[in-house]
């Protein structure tokens, strides 16, 4: 999440460098000009992080005290300092929690490569110049705009045994492939549920691809049509390139997303069958809300936030690297 | 969004669709293009034809045609039988008002706080500006579920004015009001981001330029850079309308008064002893009708000012 | 887009919403100030369910008419979001003076201090039906105007043709004749021949499965003392009960399949069901004189079935509990008590109403699930149980699911002692 603070960051930074050796010990007037800036920045960024500070970070320390606690939702006594113990509860005496780290993860590693890849391709597809394109576009992002709730619902209902997804299958295959009760499997829940995860939100990559693409001009699709380039050499050369930065861009936004998974799975299975789609968000909000162990439940949100903070840091890496 | 991070778009003077090789439609690559996206779009269609139609037949009818294309066919015993009773069960105007009211303020409030924010992170010089930013941005990393619990606790206790009769009142509590829906969701770390990404593409010698014509930050912001940013706005107000409109586990821990709730809530009515599908699939069509009128009008305003930006650039 | 429109929508919604506040708002503060009655207000979870709520709308407006001390204000809620709300206004201070709670949360809540003993004359909670008042520590802290029953829903024609004998409250299916009778009817046919209500989710299953469990011998926590689950939630009998259960799913018995309620069993696609009696109207309208409502079987130690439904308490802020009794005296009356269970279909908790009820008066249509109240056990009363319910759900989803019986087990003892010791044994 950081990578792209560093990409913009870097010219102002490198001005800022630049500038200040010369600036900083002479005169006053050269500096007043950002000074003057100063005040104005603070009023402007000050309604922003007030209202953040107060409805995220104050939370957040709240959650980051609650871990160190016995806290229940529900309960005469007060809540009792207990140290680590909770952290050490998650990972010693929890195997859910465990399974939920794994799982996590793995619906991160399948969606955030493939939502990112069929983003792509259709946002190619709907970036050409064809009549009714706008149709298919729309169409695409429908997903989006419904809500993820009704749309798990709506999946739960197709993914029965006897439910349309199957007989989908049957028909396409004229009956010689039989489906499974698919949410009922502890092999399919979970690819079942990332199916549906991508069919909901792969619409908006869609847009952010294409915003991206429409920003590469013109002139250098014609300067390679010039060299001869074929389609493909066109999309290597000067596609590619040119959605470095929308790239970058849409792995963080699908990571974040795919590791804070919660809906699908409230709706849907609730974690199960044996745990094979239990989240760390869902573990989260199960343990410190429906069963009231609010100290327990904040202890896993933070070592989710350091979980997904690493994993930021990871991806920041890697991405600076090759350039 | 993304785009704000290429290169400012002065170089080109025309903007044209891409990947499009200088092929007419009718060509084999037109007619294979077309049958993928069909293809697809079936894909992409096909639960939400589902619903629209099943939201015209009986409960036996739903469960009995699953298993056969008749699901996706208004065929039977078809009625607004379904309408009627949603009606019947739950206040869907008072609900959609509430919804409306809710997610104007927030996408509203929140272009333009995120928005100025954005501005002064991406294009004024102060003390903290890149920890800020940095710290901003990892904020995007916390689930809203993970804060739910101690947010309430935390809202119930905040101080508010509240009209008593005619005298204006000091009292603690947000429970129960139109503030504690909106108020915590108005910034956005995400929206901030995108603001600033957006807004750093634009050449900072249009700044400079009006500071010396003596224009204060507040209306180089207001009159120069928003005006450049259609896009962004564009995007941000899609992008924040869809979880407000969408809020469900916040006002149903935060607002207990019926005629404050909105419309996800209601969807809680139909899940009783017995849940009524076909009142579920006409009160989902109902709610998701708005999101879509407002998605086209956005997407028109989103496509083409990203075009037009291109040529003003 | 233009800036200046955007700022003029704002500032409409901005306007609007503050007008909407004031009506929303008006409703409150009436009785507040001034010498008007009293305010008291009351939650339920029957929004979305209108014919439970017009009895509450009748005895609320027949309550304020009666005298000029309190105004009752009714509040209700969706019944599937019911329990995440009040748990949020509990621990947020926000609870109103009355409201209504499921039975089994009832110890929970009088042992965190949210309610209050109810304090009503004992004359009204003596006649009810036991499984319709809530205890804790000695005290009575809930009363409800009903309960439930589950029971097992076939056809008579069904059984007779395939050779299947005809239950009877003295003399219950064993569990081994229910299996057999199963078995027989998927050769008859049946692809699945029991709904068991297994697609279901939440509360639903301690309730409809833990009576089996203790049927068999086992239970959810060790009632001597409510410490611990050791050796009846993993002991032998516990293992034989999910060890059926599971086997049941995986010999396609029944499945967790098809939607939440009685279609399949309506439509014939299941021989039988596992049910609530919220269910029999639409059963008895599709099978007619051919419906049976038979009690459930005996892995053991006699039919059992879960008792507890809605009860009503008065939380402990409440400042008119004066009032707030005197309004739940006067619900009590025979009339609504009826009312209740000719609207919602459940069973009466007076002996008078059940005299006067259309549905379960003697010799009436569903008469058959009075008698099956006498199986009726509680869900265990302790503050554990809001950990003991979701451990449950997930352990049973699990065996049925295939998990290993025994070690699945275990690992819910683990939990759910981990958490009473957490708690210090929950104060006993």
């Amino acid at each position: 999440m950081s990578i792209p603070v560093q990409q913009q960051g870097t010219p102002a930074t490198a001005t800022a460098r630049a500038a200040s050796p010369e600036t900083r010990p002479t005169t006053r007037r050269r500096r007043s000009p950002a000074l003057r800036g100063h005040r104005s920045a603070y009023g402007m960024v000050a309604p922003a992080v007030v209202l953040l500070l107060l409805f995220l970070v104050v939370p957040v320390a709240l959650a980051f005290g609650l871990s160190f606690t016995n806290a229940r939702l529900i309960s005469p006594e007060p809540p009792r300092f207990v140290g680590g113990d909770n952290f050490v509860r998650a990972f010693t005496a929890d195997p859910v929690f465990l399974r939920s780290v794994l799982n996590t993860a793995l619906f991160a590693v399948v969606v955030v490569p493939v939502q990112a890849g069929l983003g792509l391709v259709l946002a190619l597809l709907v970036n050409q110049r064809l009549r009714g394109v706008t149709a298919y576009r729309v169409i695409f992002f429908i997903p989006v705009v419904t809500s993820i709730v009704v749309v798990s619902i709506l999946w739960k209902f197709m993914y029965q045994q006897d439910g349309l997804v199957n007989s989908a299958i049957d028909t396409l295959t004229f009956g010689a492939w039989q489906g499974t009760a698919w949410l009922n499997n502890t092999a399919t829940a979970l690819p079942a549920i990332i199916v549906l995860s991508i069919w909901q939100a792969v619409g908006f990559h869609m847009i952010i691809w294409l915003s991206g693409l429409q920003t590469i001009p013109e002139e250098l699709y014609e300067a390679a049509r010039m060299d001869g380039a074929t389609p493909r050499q066109q999309f290597t050369n000067v596609t590619w390139p040119g959605l470095r930065p929308t790239m970058v861009f849409i792995l963080v936004t699908i990571t974040i997303a795919a590791l804070g998974l919660f809906v699908q799975i409230d709706v849907m299975t609730q974690g199960g069958p044996v745990n094979s789609t239990t989240t760390l968000v869902y573990h989260a909000v199960r343990r410190g809300y429906r069963e009231q162990q609010v100290g327990y439940g904040a202890a896993i949100s933070l070592i989710f936030f350091v979980l997904v903070l690493a994993v930021a840091l990871v991806q920041r890496r890697l991405t600076r690297d090759k350039d | 969004m993304a785009n704000a991070a290429a290169p400012p778009r002065g170089r080109s003077a025309r903007r044209t669709p891409a990947t499009a090789p200088a092929t007419g439609p009718r060509t084999t690559r037109a007619w294979r293009s077309y049958a993928l996206m069909t293809v697809l779009a079936v894909f992409f269609l096909f639960p939400l034809v589902f619903m629209f139609v099943s939201s015209l037949k009986p409960d036996a009818q739903i469960l009995s045609d699953v298993d056969s294309p008749r699901a996706f066919l208004p065929v039977g015993d078809i009625s607004l039988q379904n309408y009627a009773d949603v009606f019947d069960r739950v206040p869907v105007g008072r609900f959609l008002l509430n919804s409306v009211v809710v997610t104007v303020l927030i996408v509203g409030l929140g272009l333009v706080v995120n928005s100025m924010a954005g501005f002064a992170l991406s294009r004024m010089e102060f003390r903290g500006r890149k920890v800020l930013l940095t710290v901003i941005i990892a904020t995007l990393i916390v689930p809203f579920e993970t804060i739910a619990v101690p947010m309430v606790y935390w809202v119930s206790k905040l101080p508010t004015l509240v009209f008593e009769g005619f005298v204006l009142k000091y009292d603690f509590g947000w429970l129960n009001t139109y503030q504690v829906q909106v108020v915590p969701f108005v910034a956005n770390a995400f929206s901030i981001f995108l603001f600033t990404q957006y807004f750093s593409t634009i050449p900072k010698s249009l700044d400079e330029a009006a500071r010396i014509d003596g224009a204060g930050w507040f209306t180089i912001y207001r009159r120069i850079v928003a005006p450049l940013a259609g896009p962004a706005f564009a995007t941000v107000a899609i992008l924040t309308f869809l979880p407000a409109w969408n809020s469900y586990l916040w006002p149903l821990m935060t607002v207990q008064k019926e005629e404050l709730r909105p419309v996800m809530v209601g969807m809680q009515y139909f899940f009783q002893l017995n849940t009524a599908w076909g009142e579920v699939m006409a009160y989902t069509s109902l709610i998701t009708l708005p999101v879509l009128l407002v998605f086209l009008v956005f997407q028109r305003a989103f496509v083409s000012s990203i075009a037009a930006s291109g040529v003003k650039g | 887009m233009k800036r200046t429109s955007l700022a003029s929508i704002v500032a409409i919604a901005a306007a609007s919403a503050t007008a909407l506040t004031a009506c929303g708002q008006a409703g409150q503060s009436e009785g507040s100030s001034g010498d008007g009655p009293a305010q008291i207000t009351l939650w339920t979870h029957s929004a979305g369910n209108p014919a439970e709520l017009a009895v509450y709308e009748q005895i609320i407006d027949d309550f304020n008419a009666s005298q000029d001390d309190y105004e009752v204000v009714e509040e209700s809620f969706p019944q599937g979001a019911y329990n995440d709300a009040i748990v949020a206004a509990a621990a947020s201070g926000d609870l109103p003076c009355l409201l209504d709670m499921d039975g089994p949360i009832v110890p929970n809540w009088a042992w965190a201090g949210y309610i209050q003993p109810l304090g009503i004359s004992s004359e009204i909670t003596d006649a009810l039906l036991p499984t319709a008042v809530g205890e804790w520590d000695g005290e009575i802290y809930s009363a409800g105007y009903w309960d439930a029953a589950l029971s097992l829903f076939a056809r008579q024609s069904v059984l007779e043709a395939n050779g299947i004998r005809i239950p009877t409250v003295d003399s219950p299916w064993t569990i081994e004749e229910f299996d057999a009778a199963l078995v027989t009817l998927k050769a008859a046919g049946y692809e699945t021949p029991l709904d068991i209500g297994a697609e279901d989710t939440g509360e639903w299953w301690p309730y409809a499965y833990s009576p089996m469990l203790q049927s068999a011998g086992g239970d959810l926590i060790d009632r001597e003392d409510y410490q611990s689950a050791d050796g009846v939630l993993n002991g032998p009998e516990a293992v034989a009960f999910f060890t059926w259960f599971q086997s049941a799913f995986e010999r396609g018995l029944t499945s967790n399949g098809g939607t939440v309620g009685n279609t399949e069993f309506n439509e014939d696609e299941a021989a039988i069901s596992y049910t609530g009696v919220w269910n029999a109207k639409d059963s008895l309208t599709a099978a007619g004189d051919d419906l049976l409502i038979l009690p459930p079987p005996d892995f053991g130690q006699g039919p059992k079935i879960g008792g507890g439904s809605w009860q009503w308490g008065i939380s402990s802020s409440c400042d008119q509990v004066e009032g707030a009794r005197a309004y739940l005296e006067h619900s009590f009356d025979t009339e609504y008590v009826t009312a209740f269970s000719d609207g919602q279909v459940v069973i009466p908790a007076t002996e008078e109403a059940e005299a006067a009820s259309q549905d379960f008066a003697e010799g009436a249509p569903l008469r058959p699930f009075v008698d099956l109240t006498q199986f009726a056990v509680l869900r265990p009363p302790t503050p554990a149980y809001a950990v003991i319910s979701s451990t449950f759900e997930r352990a049973a989803k699990d065996i049925m699911a295939g998990a290993d019986i025994q070690s699945t087990l275990d690992q819910a003892v683990a939990d759910i002692d981990a958490d009473i010791q957490a708690n210090d044994g929950y104060g006993s």
